[in-house]
């Protein structure tokens, strides 16, 4: 490793050079000079992430005032509530719509963009991306007035057809669909774009000669594009599923978790608990419930990271 | 005998030709199709908000007509709002917290990346794979334990305690794609720069710093668009309007009473969303690298 320019080894000098040369050369040495860039991150990383992990669990084995332990005593509490697991149902319906639609409706767009001439790709995608781009939490609150229920603009377009308007927020499972379709319409975009940039960095050699075979289009997305754009495709979605899972803001301005608690999902019940109902420790308990099913998903996108690295050396 | 082979051939590949080009315009019609279909859904809610803010408060009440045209366009919303001193202090506050966590985040991540891609020491690869399963912890996972640490700190209702907690959003992908980009320059600069005798500091701010320049526009755009639009922790951290930032600001504040004044809603909503969306239209290409970087670059 000649360009690591480790002139000065690594060895500790020899005690015979004294103390104050040591400390220098201990100053100068690579590895040192390293820690020390890389120490703010270690800092932020260790003092705002891995301590309030810490924190957190041990915060939720306490009661309500935080004077005593009570083990796991919250998360028994939690999951004898009906609530609760009207929670866990609710998140995991959320997610896993959302994210199939987000998937399906990304990987539609990203074909057709791909497929028009390059010229007018940036314009389309340039208007596509926009959703993205907005705050959520501000762009809710205009899909909110959207489903406002006297005045719902997407009622008035219904009632052109002579759809009878849908009661968007009030019924159970139109407020689920409703938050499924708002962070359908906010993600959506994401998708598109990294299946746009996978799908740009399968080389045209592959798509000719499967036409030489005589690959019909069906076949050639499926044994060429597919299996090319495999890994992108599960990082893609392991990683919203993530971020879908621990959604906040959408539920929050939209539904607020009403009608009666139907929608709430994780993040939105563990404020509830937590911050407005002030009580922290079960609060933390429900966030915590998340890391499991978190973990998992992490796991398996670091080791998609992994090999695709892999492959790429 | 030649002759005529090639003629079989001239016509199979003219009729096949033909159909290949009937079958290529109907894609791209589909194309076009869908993709005009796509754009009219993706932009009507802000369109919609748009039009919204538009409005008078006598015309949004009324029933009458179609709710996605305006009759008597007026700038009103939008003079009350800029008027109002605590729009004005939402919007000041969003400056200093995105002004500050874009600085601050900078500057951790292109430190850690340069060394964790070029310097290594003990433990580094660890510590790339840990700063990557940071960026993969969600902001709802953590916000509890924060808000007792905030709480301790007595940051709590103050914007200081959002500008030491942003970081947590942005460090992590700001440092994960930097690393992507410094590990991409080729080794030979920095050999180059040893033997003319550059330190390492240096070589960061002389090479790697201006060779690396796309990398860090779009780290600084992702930090930009996440500080901006942070919801989570200024809605459990920050409780008084006056040191509310943007979002929460327009979410809690705007709306009050039993009449919604929904032309102000959107009107701020939309002046709100307005610094991500003209980054956005300015430095698309940057952008999208920033967000692409993730799987494609990692």
């Amino acid at each position: 490793m000649a360009a690591d320019g480790t002139l000065v080894a690594g060895a500790p000098a020899p005690a015979a050079t004294g103390r104050s040369n040591t400390m220098q050369r201990f100053a100068r040495r690579r590895s040192t000079i390293a820690f020390l860039m890389a120490l703010p991150l270690i800092a932020l990383i260790g003092g705002l992430v891995v301590y309030p992990a810490g924190y957190a669990m041990w915060l939720s084995t306490l009661n309500r005032r935080m004077t005593a332990n009570i083990g796991l005593g919250n998360f028994e509490i939690l999951l004898e509530s009906d609530t609760f697991w009207m929670v866990i149902w609710q998140s995991c319906i959320f997610a896993v719509g959302a994210v199939i639609a987000k998937a399906l409706i990304g990987f539609w767009l990203a074909h057709m963009l791909h497929h028009i001439p390059a010229k007018g790709q940036r314009k389309w995608r340039g208007m596509l991306l926009i959703p993205w781009v907005i705050p959520p939490a501000l762009s809710t609150l205009g899909w909110w007035w959207m489903f406002d229920p006297s005045y719902s603009s997407i009622n008035w377009l219904l009632n052109i057809f002579a759809v009878p308007a849908v009661p968007w927020l009030g019924e159970p499972w139109w407020a689920r669909l409703s938050v499924i379709l708002v962070n359908v319409w906010y993600g959506s975009p994401f998708f598109m774009i990294m299946y746009l940039a996978a799908l740009k960095s399968v080389p045209d050699q592959l798509y000719e000669a499967a036409a030489i075979d005589g690959a019909t289009g069906w076949q050639g997305l499926r044994y060429v594009t597919l299996p090319m754009m495999q890994n992108i495709i599960s990082i893609t979605v392991l990683f919203s599923l993530i971020v879908t899972f621990a959604n906040y803001d959408i539920v929050r301005v939209l539904t607020n978790g009403g009608p009666r608690d139907l929608t709430q999902v994780f993040a939105s019940y563990a404020f509830q608990v937590g911050i407005l109902s002030g009580n922290l420790p079960r609060g933390a308990a429900v966030s915590l419930f998340m890391f499991p099913v978190l973990a998992i998903f992490a796991f398996f996108i670091l080791r998609g990271i992994n090999r695709r690295n892999k492959e790429q050396m | 005998m030649s002759a005529s082979s090639a003629n079989t051939i001239v016509s199979y590949t003219g009729k096949k030709l033909g159909s290949l080009r009937s079958e290529r315009r109907w894609a791209l019609w589909t194309a076009y199709a869908s993709l005009i279909v796509a754009t009219i859904i993706f932009l009507a809610p802000p369109f919609y908000m748009l039009v919204t803010s538009l409005k008078s408060s006598a015309e949004i009440s009324n029933l009458q007509g179609n709710p996605w045209l305006v009759r008597a366009p007026t700038l009103e919303n939008y003079m009350e709002l800029i008027a109002n001193p605590l729009f004005r202090g939402f919007f000041v506050n969003s400056v200093v917290i995105t002004l500050c966590v874009v600085v601050i985040s900078m500057v951790i991540s292109v430190l850690a990346a340069f060394s964790l891609a070029r310097m290594k020491f003990w433990g580094s690869q660890a510590l790339a794979t840990g700063v990557f399963l940071t960026y993969l912890v969600p902001d709802t996972l953590l916000f509890i334990p924060l808000y007792q640490i905030v709480g301790g700190l007595g940051l709590l209702n103050s914007i200081w305690g959002l500008i030491l907690i942003y970081p947590t959003l942005t460090v992590p992908f700001c440092t994960w794609i930097m690393i992507g980009y410094f590990a991409s320059i080729p080794k030979e600069l920095d050999e180059a720069a040893l033997i003319d005798g550059a330190g390492w500091m240096q070589m960061l701010t002389k090479i790697f710093i201006p060779v690396a320049l796309p990398g860090i526009i779009a780290a600084t755009i992702f930090a930009f668009t996440v500080s901006w639009a942070a919801f989570v922790y200024p809605t459990a951290f920050v409780t008084t309007p006056e040191h509310m930032p943007l979002t929460i600001g327009v979410v809690s504040q705007l709306i009050r009473g039993d009449t919604f004044a929904w032309g102000q809603i959107m009107a701020g909503a939309l002046m709100a969303a307005l610094p991500p969306v003209v980054v956005y239209a300015f430095l698309m290409d940057y952008y999208i690298a920033g967000l692409t970087a993730g799987a494609t670059k990692g």
